[in-house]
């Protein structure tokens, strides 16, 4: 990727320092912050009790859970996928989706179904956004799982289009337990830990909790007025 | 939109807004209800003084290496591709954005809120140049489509506005026949706006907060607009003024949780975007090109000043919804896209004091703001310190202020300044004081007592009787 550039800098920062009264900071390290309340939320907590509360909070998004194990994945999928009375999918071309059982055959019993489905493909482009518009369903699988907030994280990469959350009606979001984590601090810190290695972090990181919401009409909850309308989380158990 | 919106004169706008019996039943219940939620979920996280205490400290922290952290920013972002422009003026920012739709061809440009583009009137400049320019959040495209009508709160713009206006809005000029329950209106406008996206050339963004180490922009919404407007357009343009920046991922974690608990009193929105840089090249989605576009625009005269903290806002409007100025008089008295306790503190400074000396007068000084701000901004200080410059520098005053600017103006500490000038305040406005109540106030002060009485600062604080009254649930 080429340097981008940078355009008036030098006149900007320097009237800052100067409003500041000091020399332009050549070095600053960051502090030692003497109050660190977020370490403490939830710290004594295991999987179980986060997951407990990841579900109650749920509730409170408008979101609906269910959870399964490996075997159960592929019905609880297409249950889902029913209950939205949805006739297309599109999906994360996502190794773990394919691993979990939304593989080639789970297409297959679909189409059987009348339910199109259609896997991200970089190859194909602007054709992936177009299905992603028309689809019924978008489904990805998360990358890290707050439990606080009933967030799912997801790293966007090229097979992991920021569109397919976005786009359809419904999202389905596939969560393994054990990404669970207390809150955002967690993942957060997890990422700065790939910048301060000096690793490329992906070019979107999305913190998606439920469906899209507004209350910009006196202050009452609609929902769906960018996004998807519904939303249910899959929780799969380890096996 | 320009920083300073509607009519000119205070007394007209404090006016209208009392005489607006609705908008006083919508803000009253909106404060409510948003300040229950936040209560609520603020006590959830544990130590809310501890998190204010940290929020309140990275601010700090942020704001005195502010070059520092914008260099950084800067490198990042050049590093992933984007482009970055400093833009020292209002006017220096449009213009490198008109530059860019130029050089785009652009046509259609899709939005999605930004304060910091509004203080600029970006919209209009980009207008002249015969783009379209369609905002995409609920309350600001309701605004924008109701011939731009001005934003009432910093996080629910179209708040002064019933199901009824909003229907009757979209029935007139978008031909929406169906009925005014939000669910229906919603449906509607989520069709219009997907056309809007799906045909636009350059999506505009604001940021919440930038964090330097990675070049990373994030925003905090609950529509999922934002991630529309970076996701589909070839060209991405955020915008930021100046200190919403973070030192690394680690804060960005606390600002943001911050910043939901306060604004909406939610655990965190439906959707935290964080955009590091144009797409990959293999990715479809995405923008090719991003620009990033930092806006000074009066706030480095802030810097060093004794009104630095108040750059650290994060422009939740906690302060808002806790005022009880703002509660009877709504947001557009204030006549700035900045409203509430943050609005008074911030429009003068950012405008001068002359278009706007009464604003610092629209607060009892009842410290509510101070104690609701997430970041510790000592807001009824700020306040009362501009009362002193307007009475004594500016030589703008009336004379009861100038009077009563001694007694609050005294320098003490925050609890202790507001009880010695709650005390003190109890003489200064005896000649406005029947019984208990203040049945006629000085200056802005006047409107409101028309309306209804104050009670006066003197045997009880008016944070207190505010307390009361709300448990009392008694209010009005
Ligand atoms: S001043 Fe404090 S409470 Fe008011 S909007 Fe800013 S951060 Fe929020």
């Amino acid at each position: 990727m080429s340097r981008g550039t940078i355009q008036g800098r030098e006149d900007f920062l320097n009237l800052i320092s100067e409003k500041i009264g000091r020399p332009r900071s050549e070095h600053v390290e960051r502090p030692e912050w003497q109050a660190q309340p977020q370490w403490d939320v939830f710290a004594d907590e295991n999987t179980d009790q986060l997951l407990e509360r990841f579900k109650a909070q749920c509730d409170n998004i408008h979101t609906k859970v269910v959870e399964t194990n490996a075997d159960g994945l592929r019905e609880a999928v297409a249950e889902t996928i029913g209950g939205y009375e949805s006739e297309s999918v599109i999906m994360w071309d996502d190794d773990r989706l394919e691993r979990a059982g939304l593989d080639e055959g789970f297409r297959s019993q679909m189409h059987t179904l009348g339910v199109e489905t259609f896997v991200w493909d970089t190859l194909k482009g602007e054709d992936s956004i177009e299905f992603a518009e028309r689809a019924g369903v978008g489904i990805t699988y998360s990358d890290m799982t707050l439990a606080e907030s009933g967030t799912v994280v997801l790293l966007n990469s090229p097979e992991k289009g920021r569109l397919v959350n976005l786009l359809p009606e419904n999202y389905i979001a596939v969560i393994p337990r054990s990404s669970i984590v207390p809150r955002m601090t967690q993942a957060t810190r997890r990422i700065h830990e790939r910048v301060q290695n000096g690793e490329d972090i992906p070019s979107q990181i999305h913190f998606v909790s439920g469906p899209s919401n507004s209350a910009d009409i006196e202050m009452s909850l609609v929902v769906g007025v960018h996004g998807p309308v519904r939303a249910t989380y899959i929780i799969l158990g380890d096996v | 939109m320009p920083l300073r919106v509607g009519e000119k004169d205070f007394q007209t706008r404090v006016n209208r807004g009392l005489e607006d019996a609705f908008m006083r039943g919508t803000v009253r219940s909106a404060q409510e209800q948003l300040r229950t939620r936040k209560q609520a979920s603020s006590e959830e996280l544990g130590d809310w003084e501890a998190w204010r205490t940290l929020g309140e400290e990275i601010r700090t922290h942020t704001l005195e290496h502010l070059d520092y952290y914008l260099e950084q920013l800067s490198d990042k972002v050049a590093e992933r591709g984007g482009h970055v422009y400093f833009a020292k003026t209002a006017e220096e920012g449009n213009a490198y954005v008109r530059q860019v739709a130029r050089e785009k061809e652009a046509k259609k440009i899709v939005k999605s809120k930004s304060m910091v583009t509004e203080e600029m009137s970006l919209n209009d400049a980009l207008e002249s140049d015969g783009l379209e320019v369609v905002e995409t959040d609920l309350g600001e495209y309701i605004l924008q489509v109701d011939d731009h009508d001005p934003p009432s709160h910093i996080v629910a713009p179209s708040l002064h506005k019933n199901r009824a206006q909003i229907k009757d809005v979209f029935a007139d000029k978008k031909g929406y026949e169906n009925s005014d329950n939000a669910n229906d209106i919603t449906r509607f406008v989520r069709g219009e706006l997907r056309e809007e996206f799906l045909d636009a050339d350059i999506g505009i963004t604001g940021c919440n907060f930038a964090v330097a180490e990675s070049g990373t922009i994030s925003l905090v919404t609950n529509e999922g607009n934002g991630d529309l407007v970076t996701a589909l357009p070839k060209t991405q343009i955020s915008v930021m003024s100046m200190e919403r920046i973070v030192p690394t991922w680690e804060e960005l974690d606390v600002m943001v949780s911050l910043l939901c608990r306060s604004a909406v009193g939610q655990k965190l929105t439906s959707y935290i975007t964080a955009l590091t840089g144009p797409k990959s090249e293999d990715e479809i989605d995405g923008p090719e090109d991003f620009h990033l576009v930092i806006v000074d625009n009066g706030r480095s005269d802030i810097l060093g000043t004794q009104f630095q903290s108040a750059l650290h806002c994060i422009r939740c409007a906690a302060c808002v919804n806790v005022c009880p100025v703002y509660r009877h008089v709504g947001g557009h008295a204030y006549g700035s896209i900045y409203n509430g306790p943050i609005g008074a503190v911030l429009t003068p400074l950012l405008d001068g004091y002359e278009d706007n000396k009464d604003l610092p007068y629209a607060s009892s000084l009842c410290a509510a703001c101070t104690e609701a701000c997430p970041v510790n901004i000592p807001l009824h200080e700020h306040l009362i310190a501009h009362r002193q410059i307007i009475t004594e520098k500016e030589n703008l005053g009336p004379m009861p202020e100038k009077w009563a600017m001694k007694m609050f103006g005294t320098g003490a500490s925050a609890p202790k300044l507001y009880r010695l000038g709650s005390k003190q305040a109890h003489r200064v406005m005896r000649p406005w004081t029947k019984g208990s109540r203040i049945s006629n106030g000085p200056g802005p002060l006047k409107a409101w007592t028309n309306f209804r009485d104050l009670p006066a600062p003197s045997s009880e604080r008016f944070r207190d009787w505010f307390a009361k009254r709300r448990r009392s649930n008694s209010d009005e």
